[in-house]
């Protein structure tokens, strides 16, 4: 991995007797350095663990002691560990920058390790865009703590008062005279810290030292490469799927037929004889072959002979017939109302009232490849080798559904295919794990496509019925939304009773989770309204591939689809240009909330109507007789305090029905960007997978089985989808000027939300036909043009 | 089993195994190479590209006794240390989210440059189109492509056109 640098590496001493303890026996990371042009080169290495795994049990590290966060070099370098992992938005990166920054050390002379849970707190590992937002502040507030007593031990070194000392760079110089002077290294290389924090939990934890101002931030502001990225081109990135570990055999699971089916027969006669076979597991409905190569695994996993018997009943609606399915249901639970003035009053004075109602079917993750994980249950514990995007929960998880110590489970995170939520919910690890038990070996097992896409966690289909009503002006004066979700079960984090061996074992909880839907995340100052949500249970919620879980903000591109779909009705009913006609409701109001959200909520309009050169006028654009139609759309949402607005330019063939997203421009504000380029970077891909799941992604079902497998009855956005053109504007001004410093919130999830209700807009805007029906295929668009005679 | 002989990245490797043996296992699990990714296993994806003979092929649904020829994975572009122009565009773009696709990604336009060094937008979004990022970092890939494109251009000798001398440099006939 020096292909980047010719600078030899550094093995690194870490420090804590722990790690060190870890370093020697386990012999499973390696940190090794290479400072050069591109910046320092940090590689976690797994090594060949022939060695016997220690016996001792993983202690959870305190996250009250400084010495767990960070640790200082003989060469004047510091790595810094953190309770968290990468989904691919560099992270890691951003983490340094800040954390050097309150250190007061080069952000290239700092390594950062994530996510492993006998080396790392326990942050939480990564979810909910709370990387910055959330998990930035202990990290910062530890560096910081550092260079406090960093200082002092100067003070005494030198001697020299603290207020009489400059520190730049790793080094400590006395200010009257800078040729006293003594760097970090010299000063605790090979020592601990020995420092308590003080705090509740890890999100306060906290030490002496204040934070610094932002405008005191050096690297934070930057964009120094991500460091995940090298290793990523040139193929030398260990990977979870990577792990290669003495006699390791491979599973691979052979999933139920159809949802809820009941095993009846195992022939193992089948595959008894072929090569490399060892062993068929199973226990309850959970069904996995073991053999000693990855192919064989595979072949005999398809060729083994299972029995099942159907469910008296037809688990669940065909996904043509979701949407009434959903409507004739009664809600397993509804939400109270969010109502402001009198709505049923304000309709009956309306002078227009106009009412659509949005579907937006089930949709997967369909991560780029299958669930993973390599479990090892050397010497009678486990440590479990995966990308899970949770690996904390993961350790809690597998701990329980073994019935093991958490002492005795480790998870060691690795980089992966992306996580969105679905590794948050893993089910690999507990299956390695389980099967690894079971065979007294290493067990690598990996998820085939198509039970991936047909078997992972699917993000809810939602209902969205929404009436509004105009006065004579055109003004917005009454609004109900009420959506609907098909959530019950929402399976949680890494829960050993809702994870789906766990179910298929016959060991799950007793109630289900209750769902739930979402109501839209706007700041319009409307007189009256009222919101409302439901949840509805599919007929079965356990054993079934129909199930739902967290994907990357998980009820909002839904309720935001219909919700900003809804406006742009409005607009096109009241003849008023839709980005006038939301300006004007933001602009009615006369308070703001403590984020200032309102008021960022128009700089971002501001913003994206700049950079895209939108000029004003009703839509739909005046009929046109060309093949292709053109047209843009706006739409806009928060998401916690991120305020996102996002245009889009299509094109439609009124031929084929094909929809093209040109060009698309947002205008982003998530408070402190501490890594401008990371952060474009995961707001153009968000917007892409918005874009996808507008035009594209649907799961598909028959009444017991997914139909949609694979790439191809699954489709997902192509290179040829991609826009040619994407603008992004980080707006990220703090209005409030008594406010000194702003915060950083959470980036990715909100660049997601505005895109589908963005595309249908400028769909609308081309054709004058309005499509409510996610995903806008050429087929559904080219039937609904049809229908309107176009 | 069967004795089969593989040319990969410069090495040759004689294995004793099933010839169906799709090639891609024996690079993952045998030659212990990571560039090579199983994303679907059905040549939908391209996670798990390598160039054999010059062509951009899934290794997942090629029989290892169906290879004819040297074949080139991720970790064989680079060459005396120095990355491939297209890992070094993939670089300074900061094409990769998660990163898992990036094989596929940079093998495929690897072949679409050795045949194309100068493809058109339409041409690269087409040859690209079978090769999927869940991340969606394809306009970043299209973008890095071009880059990569001009870098090999700049680095090649200019040629010289028949009677017309090449521009801005002098050419010996
Ligand atoms: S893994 Fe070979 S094409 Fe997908
Ligand atoms: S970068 Fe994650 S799949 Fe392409």
């Amino acid at each position: 991995m020096t292909a980047f640098t010719g600078i030899p590496k550094q093995v690194e001493e870490v420090l804590t007797t722990h790690r060190r303890g870890f370093l020697k026996n386990a012999g499973l990371l390696v940190v090794s350095f290479a400072a050069g042009a591109g910046g320092l080169i940090m590689e976690a290495d797994a090594q060949d663990s022939t060695t016997a795994h220690p016996a001792d049990p993983y202690p959870d590290l305190d996250f009250r002691q400084l010495d767990s966060w960070i640790v200082i070099h003989e060469n004047n370098t510091a790595t810094f560990y953190v309770g968290k992992t990468d989904c691919g938005q560099g992270t890691g990166t951003s983490f340094r920058q800040l954390m050097s920054d309150e250190l007061d050390i080069a952000f290239d002379r700092t390594a950062c390790i994530m996510g492993s849970t006998d080396n790392t707190v326990d942050q939480g590992g990564s979810g909910g865009s709370t990387a910055m937002e959330r998990d930035s502040w202990p990290m910062r507030r530890a560096a910081a703590e550092a260079r406090r007593v960093l200082l002092e031990m100067a003070s005494g070194r030198l001697g020299a008062p603290v207020d009489r000392l400059a520190v730049s760079n790793a080094v400590i110089a006395v200010k009257a005279d800078p040729s006293k002077r003594v760097t970090y290294g010299e000063l605790i290389a090979g020592r601990k810290f020995n420092v308590r924090l003080t705090g509740a939990n890890v999100n306060v934890v906290t030490g002496v030292a204040k934070v610094k101002p932002v405008r005191e931030l050096k690297s934070t502001g930057q964009s120094p490469q991500r460091d995940d990225i090298p290793a990523k081109v040139d193929g030398s990135l260990e990977w979870a799927v990577d792990v290669r570990l003495p006699r390791m055999v491979h599973a691979r699971n052979v999933k139920p037929p159809f949802a809820c089916a009941r095993l009846t027969g195992i022939d193992e006669s089948s595959v008894r004889s072929l090569p490399g076979f060892i062993r068929v597991v199973a226990k309850g409905n959970y069904v996995a072959v073991v053999c000693e190569r990855e192919e064989q695994a595979i072949r005999a996993a398809r060729q083994l002979k299972t029995t099942w018997e159907k469910p008296a009943t037809a688990p669940f609606p065909a996904s043509e017939n979701l949407f009434d399915y959903m409507r004739a249901t009664t809600p397993t639970s509804a939400s109270n109302p969010i109502v402001t003035g009198n709505t049923e009053a304000a309709f009956s004075s309306a002078a227009k009232i106009i009412e659509a109602e949005y579907e937006v079917p089930f949709q997967g993750h369909t991560a780029f490849a299958g669930a993973h994980a390599t479990a090892d249950p050397s010497d009678g514990q486990m440590t479990v080798y995966s990308n899970d995007m949770k690996s904390y929960g993961m350790r809690n998880g597998v701990a329980t559904f073994l019935g093991m110590p958490r002492e005795k489970v480790r998870v060691v995170w690795m980089q992966g295919p992306q996580g969105f939520g679905r590794t948050a919910a893993d089910d690999a690890g507990c299956e390695a794990a389980w099967i690894a038990r079971e065979v007294g070996r290493p067990v690598r097992v990996q998820w085939m496509r198509d039970e991936e896409t047909a078997w992972d966690t699917k993000s809810p289909a939602f209902l969205v019925k929404v009436r509004g009503g105009l006065d004579a002006g055109g003004r917005l004066i009454a609004y109900d939304y009420r959506a609907r979700s098909c959530d019950y079960n929402h399976v949680g984090y890494n829960e050993p009773d809702t994870v789906l061996i766990a179910q298929l074992m016959g060991s799950r909880r007793a109630k289900p989770a209750a769902g739930s839907s979402a109501t839209p995340s706007e700041m319009y100052a409307i007189p009256n309204r009222r919101m409302a949500g439901e949840v509805v249970s599919l007929p079965v919620v356990w054993e079934t591939p129909l199930r739902t879980g967290n994907l990357r903000d998980p009820n909002g591109p839904q309720s935001t689809f219909a919700a900003e779909s809804f406006i742009d009705e409005l607009a096109a009913a009241a003849k008023a240009d839709p980005l006038e006609f939301r300006m004007k409701m933001l602009q009615a109001a006369t308070t703001d909330d403590g984020g200032f959200r309102r008021a960022r909520s128009i700089a971002v309009f501001n913003a994206v109507a700049e950079a895209y050169g939108w000029d004003p006028r009703p839509s739909p654009k005046p009929e046109s007789k060309a093949n292709i139609l053109t047209g843009r759309g706006i739409a806009y949402s928060f998401r916690g305090q991120t305020v996102v607005a996002q245009i889009a330019e299509v094109e439609v063939n009124r031929q084929t029905g094909h929809v093209w997203a040109k060009r698309l421009v947002c205008a982003h504000d998530c408070g402190l960007v501490v890594n401008p380029q990371s952060l474009r970077h995961t707001v153009e891909c968000a917007m892409l997978h918005g874009l996808s799941r507008a035009i594209h992604e649907e799961v598909r079902f028959d009444t017991e089985k997914i139909t949609s497998t694979d790439w191809v009855s699954h489709p997902t956005l192509r290179h040829a989808d991609a826009p040619e053109r994407i603008d992004i504007v980080l707006v990220n001004g703090d209005p409030n000027p008594n406010r000194p410093d702003l915060p950083p919130y959470g980036a990715g999830e909100a660049a997601l939300k505005p895109m589908l209700a963005a595309i249908a807009n400028a769909v609308y805007d081309a054709t004058g036909v309005r499509i409510r029906r996610v995903p806008f295929r050429d087929d559904r668009v080219l039937a609904a043009l049809k229908a309107a005679r176009l | 089993m069967s004795n089969i002989t593989l040319k990969v990245n410069g090495s040759t490797h004689t294995l004793d195994i099933e010839p169906a043996t799709p090639l891609l296992y024996i690079l993952r699990n045998d030659l212990g190479l990571r560039g090579p990714k199983f994303g679907c296993g059905l040549g939908q994806c391209g996670a798990c590209t390598v160039i054999v003979n010059g062509a951009a092929v899934r290794s997942c649904i090629m029989p290892a006794s169906s290879v004819k020829g040297e074949i080139t994975t991720l970790e064989g572009l680079s060459s005396n240390g120095r990355l491939h122009p297209l890992q070094q565009a993939w670089i300074d773009e900061q094409v990769p989210q998660c990163g898992f696709c990036q094989n596929g990604q940079i093998m495929t336009a690897k072949a679409l440059l050795d045949k194309n060094p100068h493809p058109a937008d339409a041409q690269i979004r087409e040859s690209m189109n079978a090769t999927l990022c869940r991340c969606m970092t394809y306009y970043r890939v299209q973008t890095a492509i071009k880059r990569a494109a001009r870098i090999i251009a700049d680095a090649q000798p200019v040629q010289p056109v028949p009677g017309k001398p090449a521009s801005g440099k002098e050419v010996a006939a």
